[in-house]
């Protein structure tokens, strides 16, 4: 993750813990997307970043976010949120005392107006979490089908923001 | 939630814990209206990441440790160093020896501040969430997000990153930062001095159950200053000992009931982290935080749990005030590191990580290839203190819903900040009541 400095106002924010199975799901999608928007978008591979979203995502026009989800639905489920239309739903994201995960930061950022005018979120929904263990097969499988959906999602911005 | 009437066992699922990770379950028996076993079950994922580092180079250990939490990086990174150093017989002295400590300032404005703010505020003043808080009170949440920010500053510049740092290493850092590039994070952290002494006032005029517990305090205790890297451990039961002597007083055990190990000092339980740290060590305070904790007209020491965000935002004002003190006597060392020899061996450390001591222990082959390490984190010190203290506070709320009963338990293990975030998913309290 680099400092918040100036950055292109479109970003890509892949969140993660690399050692614990699917939940590295958001941030290897980061990593492939890196060698592919080339001067689009500033791609940011954020590891555990829960709150500091915020301040990735400052003074942006646009944010795809990619992230762990867990509903409940099979894995490798992709889910696609659009912040800017409302509060999204907290139920996909796992929750904690200890942390507030990058959607709780998102609607503290909306509550308080700090939110940039297009935010996107993409939810993985994870199978295997144990720690030590690689993407299991079904989020394997999917993370192409993500890393292509952010492509496009991105032509799309460049298209609706003129960057 | 769930409540059968035929087997009177009701079981009240809570939304409380981590990322994706596990589960964590608190479960409590009840016979005739009386308390009888308490047993909070968490995963920690220390255990995995003693096993993953077998094999490893130790140059590679501080970046590996720094992903076991993605809240305190830099006290599993100090830990990490320090134990290595000591096998090295490497001392990190002057200037690198004071940006060890700015780093982990940066740590425990960040981890504090979050907690503070977000997390632990909101119980105090009815809110469910900072979401919800930041809907009434935008200029507090802001505020805290500011300060918080001031950590973030201080983590970026001397850690590479905000989150993970990638800079710290065995005898240093990879890079160390200019005199300006500090000077230029000043007129921020000033504010911030100001905001931590308001953030003082604020929690201190918040309602406070009558809570007091008996509690064994334990944590470093350097003769000079407020306790980050080094110190002897002490205990308020007068245990007073180095980092290398740790394993013959404190034992870890597994409870039946959860893959978590307990520690014990000398058989008993005892309390690590803020409260522990501030009883022990407030003579170090700076004339300024001895004010402001003055000021919260509590009598130290402080005995009760809820009392945590009163030490916690004590020791976010003491953290920015270092950094400044720190800035002003800077001078960028002649190299960002000290030259470190590999030899085979052992070495321990424990530092002050936000939540409270973490020892760390490495067994280094000839290569410099790790053959064995140890990892004690807080939250499982205070595990066995956090069951106690729910023993203590149940027959308050057994009369009460099951949801409202949770809801008062799940306060109490908040006052810990405990780290079973990087562990589990949901936290179910299961209650049997046997009549």
């Amino acid at each position: 993750m680099t400092s918040v400095g100036a950055r292109h106002p479109v970003r890509i924010i892949g969140v993660g813990n690399l050692f614990r199975g699917d939940d590295a799901a958001g941030l290897l999608a980061a990593r492939r997307l890196k060698a592919l928007v080339g001067d689009r978008a500033d791609v940011i591979e954020a590891e555990l970043a829960g709150l500091d979203v915020l301040d990735l995502m400052a003074e942006a026009s646009a944010v795809i976010l990619i992230d762990a989800a867990r509903s409940g639905q099979p894995a490798g489920t992709i889910h696609r949120l659009n912040a800017s239309a409302g509060p999204i739903s907290a139920d996909l994201f796992p929750h904690s005392t200890h942390v507030l995960n990058a959607v709780d930061a998102i609607e503290i950022g909306r509550t308080l107006g700090l939110l940039p005018p297009r935010v996107i979120v993409y939810g993985v929904e994870v199978g295997d979490t144990t720690a030590g263990n690689d993407l299991s097969p079904a989020v394997a499988e999917v993370l192409d089908q993500v890393v292509e959906r952010v492509v496009h999602e991105l032509e799309g911005l460049s298209c609706t923001s003129g960057s | 939630m769930s409540e059968s009437k035929e087997t009177k066992t009701r079981t009240i699922a809570v939304d409380l814990i981590a990322r994706v990770e596990g589960e964590g379950a608190l479960r409590v028996t009840v016979k005739d209206g009386v308390v009888q076993d308490v047993e909070l079950r968490i995963f920690e994922p220390p255990r995995f990441f003693e096993a993953f580092l077998v094999g490893r180079h130790y140059d590679e250990v501080p970046d590996i440790v720094a992903r076991i939490c993605g809240i305190c990086p830099v006290a599993y990174q100090m830990s990490a160093v320090h134990a290595l150093e000591q096998i090295f017989a490497v001392s990190v002295e002057g200037a690198l020896r004071d940006l060890r400590r700015m780093i982990y300032c940066g740590e425990w404005i960040e981890s504090h501040t979050l907690h503070v703010y977000m997390l632990h505020a909101p119980d105090f003043l009815g809110y469910a969430s900072a979401i919800a808080m930041a809907k009434d009170h935008p200029e507090i949440v802001t505020r805290g997000l500011r300060l918080k920010k001031a950590g973030n500053a201080l983590m970026t510049l001397l850690g590479g990153r905000s989150v993970h740092p990638v800079s710290v290493k065995v005898g240093g850092f990879s890079r160390v930062p200019l005199r300006r590039e500090l000077e230029g994070l000043k007129e921020e952290l000033l504010w911030a001095r100001d905001a931590a002494v308001e953030t003082v006032r604020w929690v201190a005029g918040f309602d406070y159950p009558d809570f007091a517990q008996d509690y064994t305090f334990v944590a470093l205790r350097p003769p000079d200053e407020y306790p980050f890297n080094e110190g002897p451990i002490l205990s308020s039961g007068g245990v007073k000992i180095s980092a290398v002597e740790f394993e013959h007083h404190f034992r870890e055990e597994q409870a039946p009931y959860s893959t978590a190990l307990q520690c014990r000092l000398n058989g008993a339980s005892y309390l690590v982290g803020p409260l522990a740290r501030l009883n022990l060590n407030h003579d170090h305070l700076s004339p300024l935080g001895k004010l402001a904790l003055a000021d919260t007209r509590l009598s130290l020491p402080l005995c009760n749990p809820f009392h945590a965000i009163v030490a916690r935002s004590v020791e976010i004002l003491y953290a920015i005030e270092e950094t400044l003190r720190i800035i002003d006597r800077y001078e960028p060392p002649p190299s960002p590191s000290v030259p470190v020899t590999v030899r085979a061996g052992t070495g321990m450390a424990c530092t002050e990580a936000p939540r409270g001591i973490l020892y760390h222990r490495y067994r280094v082959d000839g290569d410099g290839l790790i053959r064995e390490a140890k990892i004690v984190p807080p939250t499982s010190q205070n595990q066995r203190r956090i069951e106690e203290d729910l023993r203590a506070y149940l027959p308050s709320v057994l009369d009460l819903s099951n949801e409202q009963a949770a809801m008062g338990c799940e306060k109490v293990i908040r006052c810990y900040d405990p780290c079973i975030s990087c562990a589990t998913h949901f936290l179910k309290l299961d209650i049997q009541r046997d009549r």
